[in-house]
């Protein structure tokens, strides 16, 4: 009896966390999936209309700006925090001087929310109080930085502060992942008289994939979710043209009563988190059988 | 003796709470700024002293939106309020869902048809009974104007849209921002208002914008609307985008622009700055529309009480809303009108009276509708449809035909 108890133990333990995940998130998730299927406007109505919501969000000029806004806005979120976190982290890794100062000032960032981050740079990207006015204080009349009250250039002031917010962290990542590397090997490249390019573009950067990795799925549901700093940022504006998804999902869900779209939108978004997410596992989970 | 008093009192708590607890009114709204705040304030003494205890439900924001959700999933757990604050076609939806108290008994003996105009009084009547008060009634076409910057820039207060294009060319060679706006979707649609009404004349308003009429909205004048309305670019400021209504207002105050289109509650704006109506600034209606009146009538709809102590509490609440005190001081504090008829109009100002006399000579000649910026003519899927629209177009470069296409074919997407 007591040794079936505590071989019982561990699921007890788990089960009400399991209860609470499987109604919070799964419950939930099949909820809005049939939300999406009904002609549900200012209150949830379980009458089902097939796809007529989805035919709708398709239709709308607005959804179609925020899914652009959201390839724009991955790829380079993605890439280039990528990218500055590597090379920070290589440089940090060279035994620079006050390495705990600096890895501690790029990291700061992660440590402020999005809401924040998105009122800072919306203060710094104002033409009337920022850069713009900075520089032609400065002397230079004719210069023009006005990207954050553009409609064309506006995704990009997004990507500018979320790259701002998540490098840091994408440095520490790398930074772990550096320091996991065996000295014999970077000095066995030495001996044979490898330069410093090549062993770090040979031998670590492929070592590093899992790094790339995991590094890569969190920044792109980062991507994905994107609200707040949309919010503080622009607002979605001008217009609409620096919607994204999340934001969409929330106007039409919550202020335009048209909870049908809404649903409908955030079962696309979940499509999309899935769509990077099963091949991650897939791999995850096939490694671990090797 | 001390452990007797103690019980004693402990009874009497309990003996009292429910009567307490009866008559309460559990009050869901978002005027917590301000002059509003001090409105609500006063509604809540008004009802203490009549022996009905106030509950404040304030969930601040604006707009209202999150309110609105907070409302939504009280109402589903079967938990509504007694009284919350909607307005307009959205009375009807919650009407339609059943949620809503019957108050017309207290209507009846108040004779609230007699004292509220008919306009007023359909929008808060569902399937003929009264179920919400109107608190007030705002006026939605309003150009608020600087007149010590139109005389420094030899410029003409505007009273048609080409005549706006003519002075605000002026106010803008003379290095003033003409136009003092900010870039929200409800703002763009408020100036988008203005223009469709004065350009297209109210018949036009009344057909395409709030019976959503596709034979009205395919005419020419909804081209010629967007014509007008995409002129009004350039005489706004880069900085724009984003800015809050009361900074724009701000910016007229302290000369800095010249003019401003936005409803009557700017003018608290004036005030709390120490300016005089007439002199230090004026309100004028929105070019071409001083004969036609654009309504924003803010109001408590009741929700469906079990508890009788409650419902009587409800209809307690509903009386003292179109009193004459109550409705004196909000509309003083709110910068509206109030939505009761027939008021005496010493202690408003000659705003206030200008709107007084519009009202009333507009409803007559058919000048009067409601505000589709202000969610007060089409249900909020199709407000929504020509906000997205709007500002889309206020803020790009498309062409008048661009902008009149992607209206009609979002107006027909949300019906």
């Amino acid at each position: 009896m007591f040794k079936y108890l505590e071989n019982q133990l561990p699921k007890l333990v788990m089960a009400p966390t399991a209860i609470a995940m499987f109604v919070c998130m799964y419950g939930f998730i099949a909820w809005t999936v049939g939300l999406s299927f009904t002609k549900s406007r200012m209150m949830p109505q379980w009458d089902f209309v097939g796809l007529v919501q989805y035919e709708k969000l398709f239709a709308n000029p607005r959804w179609m700006v925020a899914l652009d806004n959201l390839w724009i806005f991955t790829f380079l979120f993605i890439v280039i925090s990528l990218f500055l976190g590597l090379m920070l982290a290589i440089f940090l890794d060279r035994n620079v001087r006050a390495e705990g100062a600096l890895r501690t000032i790029y990291l700061y960032p992660m440590a402020i929310s999005f809401v924040v981050t998105g009122t800072a740079w919306k203060w710094i990207l104002n033409p009337g109080l920022g850069i713009e006015k900075l520089v032609r204080d400065l002397g230079f009349s004719d210069f023009e930085f006005r990207w954050l009250v553009d409609q064309d250039m506006a995704i990009y002031t997004i990507v500018i502060a979320a790259v701002w917010q998540s490098s840091g962290f994408v440095m520490a990542m790398f930074l772990a992942g550096l320091r996991g590397i065996d000295d014999s090997l970077i000095k066995a490249a030495q001996i044979d008289g490898a330069s410093t390019m090549r062993t770090y573009w040979h031998i670590i950067l492929p070592m590093m994939k899992p790094v790339f990795f995991g590094a890569i799925v969190v920044l792109s549901h980062i991507a994905i979710k994107s609200f707040d700093l949309v919010q503080a940022l622009t607002g979605g504006g001008p217009g609409y043209a620096s919607d994204l998804p999340a934001n969409f999902m929330y106007t039409f869900a919550f202020s335009r009563a048209q909870m049908g779209v809404g649903a409908a939108s955030a079962v696309i978004m979940l499509c999309g988190v899935l769509a990077i997410l099963v091949p991650y596992l897939y791999s995850e989970l096939r490694s671990d059988k090797q | 003796m001390k452990f007797k008093l103690s019980v004693l009192a402990a009874a009497t708590a309990m003996a009292l709470s429910p009567v307490s607890q009866a008559n309460e009114v559990e009050v869901l709204h978002w005027w917590t700024s301000g002059g509003e705040a001090a409105s609500v304030q006063f509604l809540k003494e008004k009802l203490n002293s009549e022996g009905v205890s106030w509950s404040d439900f304030a969930v601040a924001g604006g707009g209202g939106e999150s309110a609105m959700t907070v409302l939504k999933s009280r109402a589903i757990s079967g938990n509504p309020p007694t009284a919350a604050q909607i307005k307009g076609p959205s009375i009807q939806e919650w009407g339609e869902l059943g949620f809503l108290a019957d108050i017309n008994d207290v209507a009846t003996d108040a004779g609230w048809d007699n004292l509220l105009p008919g306009v007023v009084s359909d929008v808060m009547k569902y399937d003929g009974k009264y179920v919400a008060a109107p608190v007030n009634v705002h006026r939605v076409n309003w150009l608020w104007a600087n007149p010590a910057v139109f005389s420094k820039a030899g410029a003409t207060i505007p009273t048609t849209w080409d005549d706006f294009m003519v002075q605000a060319q002026k106010l803008k060679d003379a290095g003033y921002v003409a136009l003092a706006h900010g870039g929200q979707a409800w703002q763009d649609a408020t100036v988008f208002e203005a223009v469709v009404l004065g350009v297209g004349g109210a018949d036009y308003y009344q057909k395409a914008f709030v019976e959503g009429d596709m034979a009205a909205l395919n005419s020419a004048t909804t081209v010629e609307v967007f014509e007008t309305f995409g002129k009004l670019r350039q005489y706004i400021d880069a900085n724009s985008p984003g800015r809050d209504w009361n900074v724009a207002t701000s910016m007229v105050i302290n000369g800095e622009a010249g003019m401003q289109i936005m409803g009557d509650w700017a003018k608290g704006e004036f005030k709390v700055a120490g300016k005089n109506a007439g002199t230090d600034f004026v309100c004028v209606a929105a070019p071409g529309t001083s004969g036609s009146f654009t309504f924003n009538v803010d109001s408590f709809a009741f929700f469906s009480q079990s508890d009788a102590g409650k419902a009587d509490a409800q209809k307690a609440m509903a009386d003292a809303i179109l009193s004459v005190e109550f409705q004196e001081v909000f509309n003083l504090n709110k910068g509206s009108i109030p939505a009761r008829l027939g008021m005496d109009r010493a202690a408003f100002d000659s705003c206030a009276h200008d709107s007084m006399d519009a009202f009333v000579a507009s409803s007559q000649t058919g000048g009067l509708v409601p505000s589709f910026a202000h969610g007060m003519a089409v249900s909020e899927a199709v407000s929504g449809a020509i906000y997205d629209t709007a500002t889309n177009y206020f803020n790009s470069s498309d062409s008048a035909e661009q902008g009149a296409k992607q209206l009609i074919a979002a107006i027909a997407a949300a019906q």
